[in-house]
């Protein structure tokens, strides 16, 4: 699409401060990515992308109104032997372990000076503060009294559960990511002498993202914990649950930026600067390498857990078949790519491999939440209209994401002098 | 708060949580056995005081310290004796003012109801339930009433980050609609299936299940409505050391009768309900498997590493830091130095 744009020469991106003529942009013009009004539309109406959003949009928004005005049990199958559904299995138990990239690429450049990864790293905790964002959103449909979401940090207090512990460390680390990508926002606004108050915090929020991902992540695995009776034991270990989700959220995570630059270095590549087209490779060989070090972790642990519970005598049920189905096509095998593009300096197996261990993160949280919760009893299929909400949010994730990566210096380098817009 | 904390410890309970289960913290513990240990002496130090040490028994109630609250009242179900009258189902329905049902409380099609192959279970119109079990070999059905068992430490409390519920001394479970999120954690925690969630309001949802009728009864120490209805005698109302006792005895007196395991005695922590049957309980619909210990305990290997991670990770990754940047430094030093030399 952009490539048609840029050939008819209406396509200006904004790279920095400064229009061609030396007078600044404007907010609004900034916002419109330089484009009249009427180009900006047009450009929108083009993208066929858009037209499915719109689709999503116009039916989920109905039934947001429905999910708001009637109930929870408007939009699900009011269930309560499944209490946590899709909004919670996907968008909660989902989203975090892939939005770990901001946590570990922010440990890998500043706390581990590995300045080499620093063109993703924008990436990285943009990636990571939407995924959050997004995940409290999933959270605020799913929950009873959304209006209550700040109780747990202002009016009651339950400090021995361990979701007291997901709802502070959410909020704290989402604070702590805002932080880290508000330097994009401030260059973008010329604002660049605030910066330096972000980063002399720098390392220290760094480290702080450290121990609440660690935390908060193992927590997530913990909550199951609670159900030691009807989560299938192949999902549930209870001494090793926190280390498996965060474990494969190290890999999880990774495998997001890969998945995310992929898509941003070939849907808009115009909006990639130089240094994160040539570093582009490199690094996800780079990260390539890093995943299939903390798959091969996990695949460990993982084993250890069952060791440790005695359960080898499920993995010859039916569970257990469909238990390897799962760390085979989820792990394994991207892990295998992984390493097998790593070896060979091949950044397509790679690519394909981060897609399918997004894919595999996503399927074993849904597993834990709800395909293997209840397993003597039976199993549920949410229904169509929680299907569809679930899509709708994860759209809006998507709209949010791509807005941001148009216009703040993501993927490319702001110049706040003198700005060339030529197109490209 | 808990009767068993002396006001100074409570600040610095360790186990806030067990509190309200009443089950002493380690602090709270030696508190306690400090202030009968002094109360003693004193006591011993006159005849009268001798006489009345005596009197007052004291080894019998350090023995009940280790006990959670030692009075707590439970309910005594007696399933060789349910005829599924569903009398109880009736009268908790009247005294918690539910929605009147389909079909009214005389029916009994509704045992043969099945919702993904399951019997009828507790939900925003019900707090208890009776379901029929036709067994081979049986000459007569068997009725099991399900209500919240009221465990002695509840996971649905222990999961809570609101603090909604509450364990009172009574032995009820009770909940505060006031602070409840809607997270419904307490439904994925409770091992059996309880707590129910008013899906059908977007505005006053909330988490609904048997309170023992704590707020209308319980409190004045009167039985629950669905006791008091029941024509059978199936259900007990009682201090839950005595329903014990006399289900030992019945078990005792009727070998041939009863199954050797009174159901909720300790079954997850101990359970205010407690169960009687004539047949293995996994055939009548109990969960077997439920651990003997608290479900809390699962999760404390998990609660365990906080405050590990805590304090070790800051120093440990700072550390880690300088490690990695060092030559980094060493660089720049050097650099900053070389001109002004």
């Amino acid at each position: 699409m952009m490539e048609t744009l840029a050939s008819e020469n209406i396509y200006l991106p904004i790279t920095g401060s400064l229009k061609a003529d030396g007078t600044r942009w404007s907010l609004q013009e900034r916002l419109r990515l330089g484009l009249t009004g009427k180009e900006y539309l047009a450009l929108l109406w083009r993208n066929p992308v858009n037209w499915l959003l719109l689709i999503i949009f116009s039916v989920g928004l109905l039934l947001l109104f429905e999910r708001y005005g009637l109930g929870l049990g408007s939009v699900t199958h009011a269930s309560n032997d499944y209490p946590w559904g899709l909004f919670l299995g996907f968008g909660l138990f989902g989203m975090v372990p892939l939005s770990a990239s901001g946590f570990l690429l922010g440990t890998t450049v500043t706390l581990f000076g590995r300045k080499d990864f620093l063109p993703i790293e924008r990436l990285a905790l943009l990636n990571g503060l939407l995924g959050y964002f997004f995940a409290v959103v999933y959270l605020e449909v799913d929950l009873g009294m959304p209006w209550r979401l700040a109780y747990p940090m202002i009016v009651s207090f339950g400090p021995a559960a361990v979701l007291f512990l997901v709802a502070w460390h959410v909020a704290t680390y989402l604070s702590v990511q805002i932080a880290e990508v508000l330097p994009a926002l401030f260059e973008w606004l010329d604002r660049p002498a605030w910066k330096i108050h972000i980063k002399r915090m720098a390392l220290g929020l760094t480290i702080a993202g450290i121990i609440l991902s660690t935390l908060h992540q193992g927590a997530l695995g913990a909550l199951f914990t609670y159900a030691p009776t009807k989560l299938h034991p192949l999902w549930l270990s209870t001494e090793f649950q926190w280390i498996h989700f965060l474990c494969s959220a190290v890999f999880g995570g990774v495998a997001m930026v890969i998945v995310s630059s992929t898509l941003i270095n070939r849907y808009i590549h115009w909006r990639c600067g130089q240094a994160f087209i040539k570093s582009l490779e490199s690094l996800t060989l780079g990260l390539g390498k890093g995943a299939s070090y903390a798959m091969f972790t996990y695949l460990v642990i993982k084993l250890v857990a069952i060791a440790h519970d005695n359960e080898w005598e499920y993995l010859l049920t039916g569970w257990g078949l469909y238990y390897f189905l799962e760390v085979g096509l989820g792990v394994l095998l991207p892990m295998v790519l992984f390493a097998r593009g790593v070896h060979l300096s091949a950044v397509k197996p790679v690519r394909i491999a981060a897609f399918i261990t997004v894919a595999g993160i996503i399927w074993n949280r849904l597993n834990t939440a709800i395909y293997c919760f209840n397993y003597q009893i039976y199993q549920e299929l949410p229904h169509w209209k929680e299907v569809w909400l679930t899509i709708t949010l994860y759209a809006l994730y998507f709209v949010v994401y791509r807005f941001i990566v148009y216009r703040l210096p993501i993927v490319f380098d702001w110049e706040e002098g003198f700005s060339p817009t030529k197109p490209l | 708060m808990s009767r068993f904390h002396p006001g100074w410890a409570e600040a610095f309970c360790i186990e806030k949580l067990r509190k309200k289960c009443g089950v002493l913290c380690w602090i709270c513990k030696e508190a306690e056995m400090e202030k009968k240990k002094s109360r003693r002496t004193v006591l011993k130090s006159g005849l009268a005081g001798t006489i009345a040490a005596l009197a007052m028994r004291p080894r019998s109630t350090v023995a009940h310290e280790i006990k959670k609250y030692p009075d707590t009242l439970g309910v005594l179900v007696d399933m060789t004796r349910c005829v599924g009258c569903r009398s109880c189902e009736a009268a908790c329905n009247r005294e918690q003012n539910l929605p009147a049902p389909d079909k009214p409380f005389t029916d009994q099609g509704v045992f043969d109801e099945r919702e993904h192959g399951q019997m009828r279970r507790t939900d925003e119109t019900r707090y208890t339930v009776v379901n029929r079990y036709d067994l081979p070999g049986q000459a007569h059905p068997l009725f099991r009433k399900v209500q919240c068992n009221h465990c002695q430490e509840p996971a649905c409390l222990t999961s809570c980050f609101v603090n909604a519920y509450t364990k009172t001394p009574e032995g009820a479970v009770i909940y505060n609609p006031d602070v409840c999120v809607g997270c419904r954690t307490c439904m994925i925690a409770c091992p059996f299936y309880i707590p129910a969630f008013r899906y059908s309001s977007a505005f006053h949802a909330r988490i609904l299940k048997c309170v023992f009728c704590y707020d209308t009864r319980l409190k004045y120490g009167q039985p629950p409505a669905c006791v008091e209805a029941c024509p059978q005698e199936a259900l007990i109302f009682g201090r839950r050391d005595d329903l014990i006792e006399i289900g030992r005895r019945r078990i005792k007196d009727n070998k041939s009768s009863y199954v050797d395991h009174i159901y909720g005695e300790y079954e997850a922590g101990g359970t205010s309900w407690l169960y009687l049957s004539n047949v293995p309980f996994e055939r009548v619909g109990f969960n077997t498997a439920i651990p003997d210990e608290p479900i809390l305990d699962s999760v404390k290997s998990f609660l365990a590493i906080v405050p590990m991670v805590l304090t070790i990770w800051p120093a440990l990754f700072a550390g880690f830091h300088l490690l990695a940047t060092r030559k980094e430094q060493h660089r720049k030093s050097s650099d900053s130095n070389g001109p002004e030399e």
